[in-house]
């Protein structure tokens, strides 16, 4: 009897547990639905119209030139993998640009970091150099292309620094913005403690500052990926680039394979653009008020 | 010994057992402004004395404390002090909020370069004294009001102080909190024989933590009235019920007044 009283209790908690554990899949459920709901269903609504103009108000002709149906760029760009066709010259393409932009992300940042931290060094630097920032971030860059290409050819070098141009001004404005933004109690701290330059800049100043540079690398992150395509088109020796590749089925009439590859430029640009929210995420968690620590 | 001022009338004595620790001396501040912060103010604190201003908001307490710790420096008069050797509790506890509660304390040690062996003792003393201990390894952000000034006043202790300066460092608290964190501040003048100087509006406060209190004027501040507290140490917090504790209250209350007036 005590076995069987124990079992059916035993029964009733599991039960009980199950039910709560429902209670809360309900609730998750339910969140996720609301949060993937809505975007997907614009998303069907965009690719309904897609069919219906590809279908309904295009003839047979210019619907392969102008707007080819979805499964059409699918079977030709993503699911078609040949040497010259399909996914694989829009994916090898890619990975250079990636490279590019990545390098010339990377070489921003360091550059506008130092360039900031020189002009939050001395005032007489900061009103030497500001105006001139500004003049790289309103500069049309394809106004520079012809110059870039006398002085550095039209390689990969000269792709890197047109990344680096675009890339470099929201790093140097939010660097600069976070190093400034050290409270004045905490300065007054380092100043009765006798600290130097060098001790208020990477004791204070520049761990403070990492939530703005953070910001910047991310606008900074999707400029270079835009200056990349943009030198691709330009600067057209060396290793093909996914700007490139889009550029030639344009003028091949290969629309199909020309949406996958803007799909995946796209894509690129996103991973990279969340990537680096995820890793400002990371790092800054534990202290910053902004992010969140439970994730 | 720094002095603000070039050729301080230096006392016979000074340095010995009896030497005040922080004197102002006819000091005045005007900003460059034109305001006219602090007139004339001369007071000492010695060894072992907890001295607290009171004055009107925006009379130039915290002025004075900015004098004493060299970070504004004074128009008139001189303040000398031992620099090397003050403690500052700000106002806000300004704490990194990117270290965590220890490496928040090892700030100081760092600053003047004392050795990572000798620090990590010194830390552990002071995250010991203001009972920090099993907190070490927060951030500030998790950290209640309270808990990031007891953290605030660790910072300072590493150094041992032999001035400490006081800027309303409760003036954001609860009721609660502020009592205990008055009497645990007691408990740290007996036992690290510091001398105090601090900045309150609280009356209360101010009477149940000092050995004196001056009062303050309105701007341009002067001093205008300097009372002694006749009540041992260590002090229990019933004190503040006291009659004769009261009728001290009373007086400061009625000297604030007519500064305001």
């Amino acid at each position: 009897m005590s076995d069987i009283g124990t079992t059916s209790e035993q029964n009733n908690l599991a039960t009980a547990r199950a039910l709560a554990s429902r209670g809360t899949y309900d609730r998750r459920a339910r969140g996720i639905a609301t949060r993937f709901f809505p975007p997907l269903a614009v998303l069907a609504v965009v690719v309904g119209i897609w069919y219906f103009v590809s279908y309904v108000i295009m003839n047979k002709q210019r619907r392969g030139v102008a707007l080819p149906p979805l499964h059409t760029v699918i079977q030709k760009g993503f699911l078609t993998w040949q040497p010259k066709q399909g996914l694989r010259p829009i994916l090898e393409s890619m990975l250079t640009t990636g490279r590019v932009a990545l390098t010339g992300l990377f070489i921003a940042t360091v550059l506008g970091m130092l360039i900031a931290m020189a002009m939050n060094g001395a005032k007489w630097v900061e009103s030497a150099v500001f105006p001139y920032a500004v003049l790289i971030q309103t500069l049309p860059i394809l106004a520079l292309v012809p110059i870039i290409k006398i002085w550095f050819g039209s390689g990969l070098t000269a792709r890197t620094i047109a990344c680096v141009l675009i890339a470099i001004f929201p790093i140097i404005v939010n660097t600069l913005f976070g190093l400034k933004s050290a409270e004045r109690g905490h300065h007054d701290l380092f100043t009765l403690h006798g600290a130097n330059r060098w001790t208020r800049l990477f004791k204070l100043e520049l761990p403070g500052a990492m939530p703005a540079i953070f910001t910047g690398m991310r606008i900074a992150a999707g400029g270079s990926v835009i200056g990349a395509i943009v030198g691709d088109f330009f600067f057209r020796q060396g290793a093909i680039g996914i700007g490139r590749v889009i550029d030639n089925y344009q003028k091949d009439t290969r629309t199909p394979e020309l949406f996958a590859a803007a799909i995946v430029s796209s894509l690129f640009g996103i991973i990279i653009f969340v990537a680096f929210g995820y890793i400002a995420n990371r790092v800054l968690r534990t202290w910053h008020e902004s992010e969140r620590s439970e994730m | 010994m720094l002095t603000t001022q070039a050729s301080p009338p230096r006392r016979a004595g000074a340095g010995g057992p009896q030497a005040p620790a922080l004197t102002f001396d006819h000091v005045s501040m005007v900003f460059p402004d034109g305001t006219h912060a602090v007139d004339d103010v001369s007071f000492n604190v010695r060894q072992g004395e907890f001295v607290t201003v009171v004055g009107p908001s925006g009379c130039g307490k915290s002025t004075l404390l900015r004098i004493a710790s060299g970070l504004t420096p004074n128009t008139g008069g001189v303040c000398s002090v031992d620099r090397d050797s003050i403690g500052y509790v700000f106002q806000d506890a300004t704490l990194l909020p990117w270290r965590t509660v220890r490496r928040n304390v090892e700030l100081l040690g760092e600053l003047h370069e004392v050795p990572k062996n000798e620090l990590s003792g010194k830390v552990e003393h002071a995250l010991d004294l203001v009972g920090l201990r099993g907190h070490e390894n927060k951030y500030p952000k998790q950290l209640s009001g309270g808990m990031k000034m007891r953290c605030s006043l660790a910072r300072s202790l590493v150094m041992k102080p032999k001035v400490f300066l006081f800027d309303e460092p409760f003036g954001a608290l609860d009721e609660i909190s502020r009592e205990r964190l008055n009497d645990e501040l007691l408990s740290l003048f007996k036992s690290e024989g510091f001398a105090g100087l601090f900045i309150t509006h609280s009356i209360a406060e101010a009477v149940f933590l000092s050995t004196r209190v001056l009062v303050m004027s309105a701007r341009p501040g002067r001093i205008i009235d300097d009372i002694a507290i006749p009540f041992d140490y260590p002090r229990n917090s019933d004190l503040r019920y006291d009659a004769k504790f009261a009728e001290i209250s009373g007086r400061i209350s009625h000297g604030l007044k007519e500064a305001h007036a």
